[in-house]
């Protein structure tokens, strides 16, 4: 739905450059909700804004629902009417949700459609249709200043679905909210995704964020892509920094002739209680030193740190069979040398 | 004394309400335009954006009196006379002009970068921003704008007497100053303070009450001129948000 391809965007300002996007392959599929993360100053913000072209990238191409967007934007700073038409069909949120302060809330999700020339009737029909899809029928009348952050947002929203978008950018939509107004705004993001089959794209510095809402996510440092995925694709991947940092787990052995191994459920593979078998057939007994478990889709996700006793040697039998589950599994030790080569014995 | 002091009144009335309504009408795409030609503006041009405040600040330095006795020949090029009340009015938006454009370019300057941005995303153009954002978001901020250039030209208009226009000033100088009739100068100094303390007052409300909407705050309620002499409004209650569902 969302392609780019060898994004780049330098910025000059007198005399110096910065390159802010640095060859960027960004690829976001129909109906999903990819999640950009990355500290600030990575080239999110500018990420963002060069797929609608509020910036414009240096090189690269973008394409959005099958249209290059780079193509139409012509010469020189200004939009011409294709890309404005182009843009009208793209919805976006703010971080600080940038709703007209001299414009009751109505209004303000009336303004995309007065933009696109429809008549007073159709927009307010759908401004309180979207009013009410989002949850504030009754605040219609009132003025921005007279809500909370987390109405604001929810009136940002509206208005960026008034145009009908298929692709939603969320620009730090909930960096300004406190977390259990952030979770309420994220719920719905993605009831918005699942009822309209709306794409997102957003861009966040929150781990939360992608844990909740996101299908894909991709991690960006230095204006560059370096992991992206789907969140078991990127579980799946030995050494991910985005699954370490997504799904965190930490514990020392508590003894030396014990086994640490670090179990990954991922996707398809983990249905089954596999801890409690593991230690019914084996008749172990297994200490949990670190968790970091989600449901997604009626499957658990995530990673578990897990303590056998005895050495490596004598547990090669439950350990293989934890991998005969479809599970992946890293032993982590301090016996040098040795677990190098079994980790890379799980890697391949 | 009467017909004298109503005629003066007429005249300065209809001076400052011409000019005023020019030099806003003009001042303030002019001011728009300085923004958006500005750098990073929606149409950034250096080249305009120097010429044009370059423009305003000679003008703007002028000496009222001198720029009305420069301006004779364009006066009479545009109203057929220099003499007179309509001759007055062309030096007196002309001055005011490059005044409220300076002031509507601090105002529009203040509105939040990212409402253009958000109106960009949706589709809009320049023309669209100047339109649902620029102006409407700065209001309450041009209309003090506004109230400041009136005040401004009923001091400039005091010198229009020098061209034969009349009005309040010039009643003060030809006969309260020139002929020492100080009880005609002293209710022309009344009229004029009283006059400027209800344009400031409808202007301050104004502002105020747009200002507050828009959830602002802005300074408690005080009739300037009299300082203190209303009691402080509390700040409306109505901005307080409501609670997160």
């Amino acid at each position: 739905m969302i392609t780019t391809q060898g994004l780049t965007k330098v910025y000059r300002s007198r005399g110096r450059e910065v390159t802010a996007l640095d060859g960027v392959d960004l690829h976001v599929r129909e109906g999903e909700v990819y999640g950009v993360i990355g500290q600030s100053g990575a080239g999110k913000s500018s990420l963002i804004r060069c797929v609608n072209l509020l910036e414009r990238p240096t090189s690269g191409t973008v394409t959005v629902a099958g249209q290059d967007l780079t193509a139409l934007a012509g010469r020189g700073p200004r939009a011409g009417r294709e890309l404005r038409e182009a843009r009208s069909r793209i919805g976006m949120v703010f971080q600080h949700f940038n709703l007209l302060s001299s414009r009751t809330v109505q209004d303000n999700i009336e303004l995309p459609l007065e933009i696109l020339g429809k008549s007073g009737k159709e927009r307010s029909a759908k401004a309180l249709e979207l009013l009410d899809l989002v949850g504030l029928a009754d605040k219609a009348k009132s003025y921005p200043a007279q809500l909370s952050g987390g109405q604001k947002q929810r009136v940002g929203i509206a208005r960026a679905l008034a145009g009908d978008p298929k692709v939603l950018l969320s620009d730090e939509a909930t960096s300004a909210l406190d977390p259990e107004t952030t979770r309420s705004i994220l719920q719905l993001l993605r009831d918005l995704n699942q009822q309209l089959g709306l794409t997102v794209l957003l861009i966040t510095h929150e781990m939360d964020v992608v844990k909740t809402v996101c299908d894909s996510a991709a991690l960006m440092e230095r204006g560059q892509i370096v992991e992206s995925g789907t969140v078991s694709e990127l579980l799946a991947t030995p050494g991910s920094e985005l699954a370490a940092a997504l799904f965190p787990v930490s514990g020392d052995a508590s003894g030396t002739d014990r086994t640490v191994i670090d179990v990954t459920f991922h996707g398809e593979s983990a249905t089954q209680p596999v801890i409690s078998q593991l230690s019914r057939t084996y008749n172990i007994d297994i200490s949990i030193l670190g968790a970091a478990m989600d449901t997604v889709g009626g499957k658990q996700v995530g990673r578990m740190r897990i303590e056998l006793p005895g050495r490596y040697e004598d547990n090669v039998v439950p350990i293989g069979f934890l991998r005969e589950q479809g599970l992946q599994v890293e032993i982590q030790g301090n016996q040098d040398g040795q677990s190098v080569l079994l980790k890379e014995g799980v890697t391949k | 004394m009467q017909p004298l002091l109503s005629q003066a009144c007429w005249d300065t009335l209809y001076m400052v309400g011409w000019s005023t309504l020019i030099a806003v009408v003009v001042g303030l795409p002019l001011g728009v335009l300085l923004v958006l030609t500005d750098r990073g503006g929606l149409l950034q041009n250096a080249l305009a954006n120097k010429l044009i405040g370059q423009l305003v600040n000679v003008v703007r330095s002028m000496p009222f009196i001198v720029l009305m006795l420069a301006l004779t020949a364009f006066t009479r090029w545009v109203v057929g006379t220099s003499i007179g009340r309509e001759a007055a009015i062309v030096p007196l938006a002309i001055g005011a002009i490059p005044f409220f454009a300076r002031l509507v370019e601090t105002s529009v300057r203040e509105v939040d970068r990212g409402l253009v941005e958000a109106v960009q995303s949706m589709g809009g153009n320049t023309w669209t921003v100047v339109r649902k954002v620029f102006v409407p978001e700065s209001l309450p901020s041009l209309i003090s704008a506004t109230t400041t250039t009136i005040v401004a030209i009923i001091g400039y208009s005091a010198m229009a007497g020098t061209v034969g226009a009349g009005g309040l000033g010039d009643v003060a100088i030809r006969y309260g100053y020139q002929r020492f009739e100080a009880t005609l100068m002293w209710i022309v100094v009344a009229i004029l303070a009283v006059a400027i303390a209800i344009i400031q007052f409808a202007g301050d409300s104004a502002a105020r009450v747009l200002h507050r909407r828009a959830g602002k705050g802005g300074e408690p309620f005080r009739f300037r001129l009299f300082g203190g002499f209303l009691p402080a409004g509390p700040v409306s209650a109505e901005a307080t948000p409501a609670k997160t569902r």
